[in-house]
């Protein structure tokens, strides 16, 4: 059987990608093995743990449950993207550094761009609300605690330098 | 020395590759030529093979090759075992190790049986399909009661039975004991651990280059120094051709330090057969039952006590569940069996088990490793004297805890580590004070909780205390090495999986050679760079290759300040070492920094003394005599549903004592996940498997792991008794979270729900919703 080839043309982190991908190729494999992201990790491929998680037009999305070529002209973001800036640390990351949020950090990725969507959306959570938007994150590490109280202190750092 | 960092909440040095994607995971490793390999994994748990043919798969566009057991000749051999069993009178063990591939025989569902290798994974998981087996089916041993029985099939036709091990140990007249008892109760426990399930799962990249003779393999294990020598020796290559990298690994928690993983042993060969690179990675379904897990024990167990609740005596008689093959020896049963005595002074104790071979994944060590086992029947056993007697559940402990004078306490039993069972130090009972007060446990059992059942909620309060046997031998060792650039490096043998090493061994060297924690850069994990360890296991990494560190950085910086002494022509005592650099007292013009001093070190002429070695560098070992024993106790509250037994955690707290602390962040961490793991074990996990040993819930939408919600937050204290079995004092603390939650569960619900007035008794773990639901309907009276 010939492979089932299909021309892609995607922005990732701001940079324009024109692949040819089999259809099966899962976005979560395209992204690591075919863009060399490999930031974005795989925990599942059944779309529970959260570790792919990417951002897809701004919403987080789980990358192992997406095909590359359904990505053909849109945007997506990954963690490679959030520190663009000369290097400097989100917020969410600088946050998660300053309060012990990672141990193995495989989780990470998946957990910084789903909060970072959030925290867009909610710039002053509750502690709860923050647990509930964590909660399709799963991290076997941290006991999560530290990981809420980073939440919570990012959200302040974001709101103090909003205009 | 200066402890401008030891005992800091230092951040960690690893945080920011991690942050921002930049961290090598396993299959972040892409090489120029790299293949890719599925493994054709037995779907029944027992039974014949009648033959293999893989001669489809071969025609496959993009297959490169099809391996069986057949075509592994003479590599293919069953993997060593691991631990032996430790020098206890009487001991039965039958050594039956796992075989790369399945040959004759399957024993697990999950069990390899083919190899397809292929241009990508894509390619090799269409190719399993085209494999064609032809298999004669066997009834699965499934329960291990029933595995004992004359007529249940055996897993080894060799054995007569299925039994792993057979273990008795003894400590004073259990008999005697009975004689002088008020009362003595007797019960059945059940006590089922699952899968670490890290949310990383395991990998091996190996990569043979036939030009430089030379093999690395990247490999997500605990221990890559014995992967290393057990790899070289089976590919008949020198220690030195064999490079073997741990990168960074997405959790561990015990079974990444299993070895030989039937992949670990398959890659290599297989590299060197194509003279290719090869990949596997582990899917999430093949993790369920190609990694270890660690499953359940039965225990008829009964205690002896005096009318004041005082523990005479302890006879415990178990089962444990060994999975189909038995590589890790006996650790995890001698773990349950030796931690049962816990804090306490148990003068009489009769313990004996039988490891039992079954038709499922093989057991070894998960986070706790057995321990959880044995501290749930000690803990039960006194929730349920205290009951009889009418004895508060804290006091009863209290009554019972090993005196401050009693240490070093001698339980007469033999440990993991093959050394007696000694605790080194302690003082208990201001821990179970401090747990006590922190939890409000007066307040709380005296007016909220009357007043909190009169509003016709359902709360209730938990205590458990345990001991952890951490830091064992044999050793480990650090490299320590200042650099021409001034920054300081230190490489150790030792695999990490999140535990913070980059970032605490970094604090004792930086202390000792007054740099700045960020100027020295720790490798953990890469044979090359460090060739001599034992690996990651038993909450060792901080006390064995800490205080290696430490060592190693006290040797260089005598070092520094001996070159410095002889440049200035002054004593060593009028010198400072700090900020990079070695000064002369009150002189503050005059120093060198510690890169000039490590590059006069390494002169390129002239002559040198006799006995000189070059560089600013040490290598120096550490080997503790025997385990440190940390302890601790955890307190709960908890509110139940009593139409759906949801559970709410609404307080939760932890009072540890792990001697010398090197970092409290890191250390914090390590006990709340700990502690997550613990709270998934005792209401959330359960391993199901039907009588035909298939995994009902093999995928994480059905194994239930703790999510943000289920976890609280958690209330941590601390006491330091500090080891005297290493310089820093320093006990281990990896596995203290997880430990006592089951018990601590199964008291809290009992207390919430009042059972006892129901007569029902939480005899296992774990529990659940469904579970509580039927063990409360199924009691008298419901």
């Amino acid at each position: 059987m010939e492979p089932d080839l299909h021309d892609i043309e995607l922005s990732v982190n701001g940079t324009t990608y024109r692949r040819s991908v089999e259809s099966r190729m899962l976005l979560s494999d395209f992204l690591r093995h075919e863009l060399h992201l490999a930031g974005t990790h795989v925990g599942c491929e059944h779309g529970v743990c959260g570790a792919c998680t990417v951002l897809l037009d701004g919403h987080p999305i789980r990358s192992c449950l997406m095909l590359a070529v359904q990505t053909n002209a849109q945007e997506i973001s990954t963690v490679e993207g959030l520190s663009a800036d000369g290097g400097k640390l989100h917020p969410v990351q600088q946050a998660m550094h300053d309060h012990h949020g990672l141990q193995c950090g495989y989780c990470t990725p998946g957990i910084l761009m789903t909060m970072t969507a959030f925290l867009r959306e909610n710039t002053a959570p509750s502690e709860d609300e923050v647990r509930e938007a964590l909660s399709g994150n799963l991290c076997r590490c941290t006991g999560y605690q530290n990981i809420v109280d980073a939440m919570l202190a990012a959200a302040e750092t974001m709101r103090a330098s909003m205009p | 020395m200066t402890t401008r960092y030891f005992g800091a909440p230092v951040k960690r040095n690893e945080d920011h590759r991690l942050l921002t994607g930049q961290a090598l995971f396993i299959d972040d490793v892409e090489l120029t030529g790299m293949l890719h390999v599925a493994f054709l994994r037995s779907q029944v748990a027992h039974a014949r093979i009648s033959s293999i043919d893989v001669s489809m798969a071969l025609k496959r566009r993009g297959v490169v090759a099809a391996y069986t057991a057949d075509d592994l000749g003479a590599y293919w051999k069953p993997g060593p075992l691991l631990v032996p069993p430790p020098p206890i009178a009487g001991i039965v063990f039958n050594q039956r190790t796992q075989v790369p591939l399945a040959k004759d025989k399957i024993r697990h569902v999950g069990e390899p049986i083919a190899i397809i290798v292929a241009e990508s994974r894509y390619l090799a998981e269409d190719a399993l399909d085209d494999i064609v087996v032809e298999l004669e089916t066997l009834p699965a041993v499934v329960d291990i009661e029933d595995a004992l029985t004359a007529s249940s099939p055996c897993v080894h036709d060799d054995l007569d039975s299925n039994v792993s091990a057979h273990v008795r140990q003894t400590k004073g007249d259990y008999r005697s004991a009975v004689a002088k008892a008020h009362r003595i109760l007797k019960r059945r426990f059940r006590y089922e651990h699952g899968i670490s399930s890290p949310i990383e799962t395991r990998g091996v990249v190996a990569q043979w280059d036939a030009r430089g003779n030379q093999m690395t393999i990247w490999d997500t294990t605990q221990a890559p120094v014995f992967v290393r020598n057990g790899l070289a020796a089976m590919l008949g290559l020198g220690e030195r051709q064999v490079r073997v990298i741990a990168p960074f690994v997405g959790g561990g928690f015990g079974p990444k330090i299993m070895m030989f993983y039937p992949e670990e042993v398959a890659l290599p060969w297989i590299s060197m057969r194509l003279n290719r690179p090869v990949k596997w990675i582990e899917d999430r379904l093949e993790h369920f039952f190609a990694t270890t897990h660690e499953r359940g024990q039965i225990h008829d167990a009964e205690m002896a006590v005096a009318s004041d609740g005082r523990i005479l005596g302890i006879k415990d008689v178990f089962l444990h569940d060994t999975g189909a093959y038995d590589p890790y020896g006996l650790t995890v049963p001698i773990n349950s069996q030796c931690t049962l005595l816990g804090p306490y002074v148990v003068p009489a104790y009769d313990s004996t088990f039988t490891a039992v071979f079954t038709n499922l994944p093989i057991v070894t060590p998960y986070r706790g490793a057995g321990r959880q086992h044995g501290v749930f029947v000690m803990e039960r056993l006194l929730d349920l004297t205290a009951h009889e007697l009418n004895i508060d559940p804290a006091e009863i402990r209290r009554r019972n805890l090993i005196p401050a004078d009693a240490f070093p306490y001698k339980n007469e039993i033999i440990y993991q580590d093959f050394a007696p069972l000694e605790y080194d130090s302690g003082n208990y009972e201001p821990v179970l004070d401090k747990a006590l007060d922190a939890i409000g446990y007066a307040e709380f059992t005296e007016r909220e909780q009357p007043k909190l059942r009169a509003q016709g909620r359902h709360v209730g309060i938990g205590v458990a205390c345990y001991v952890e046997g951490t830091g064992i031998g044999p050793y480990e060792g650090a490299k320590v090495q200042v650099q021409a650039n001034g920054k300081v490096s230190v490489a150790t043998g030792i695999g990490t999986q999140g535990q913070g090493h980059f970032t605490s061994f970094a604090q004792i060297a930086a202390d000792q050679l007054g740099v700045d924690v960020t100027d020295v850069d720790v490798v953990t994990g890469d044979t090359d760079q460090f060739y001599w360890g034992a690996g990651t296991f038993a909450s060792r990494g901080a006390v064995v290759a800490g205080n290696a560190v430490n060592e190693a950085s006290r040797v260089v910086r005598q070092k520094a300040l001996k070159l410095a002494s002889d440049a200035f022509e002054c004593s060593e005592d009028d010198l400072i070492i700090e900020g990079g650099k070695v000064s002369i007292v009150g002189i503050p013009g005059k120093f060198i920094g510690l890169g000039e001093l490590a590059a006069r070190a390494n002169p390129m002429r002239g002559a040198v003394k006799p006995g000189t070695e070059p560089g600013l560098e040490s290598t120096q070992y550490f080997g503790p005599p025997m385990g440190a024993t940390a302890n601790g106790v955890h307190a709960m509250i908890v509110e139940l549903d009593p139409l759906t037994f949801d559970l709410k955690i609404l307080r939760y707290v932890v009072v540890h004592d792990c001697g010398t602390v090197i970092n409290p962040m890191i250390l914090a961490g390590q006990i709340h996940g700990g502690v997550a793991q613990g709270i998934g074990n005792a209401f959330y996990e359960k391993l199901s498997f039907d009588d035909q040993g298939q995994l009902l819930n093999a995928s994480l939408a059905d194994y239930l792991l703790p999510t943000a919600l289920e976890v609280p937050r958690m209330e941590l204290a601390h006491t330091t008794t500090p080891s005297p079995l290493n310089p820093l004092g320093i006990k281990g603390a990896g596995e203290a979270g997880a430990i006592p939650v089951g018990p601590l569960f199964a008291q809290a619900i009992e207390d919430a729900l009042q059972l006892k007035a129901k007569h029902v008794e939480l005899l296992e773990i774990p529990l659940s919703p469904s579970r509580l639901f039927e063990l409360t309907r199924k009691a008298p009276g419901a």
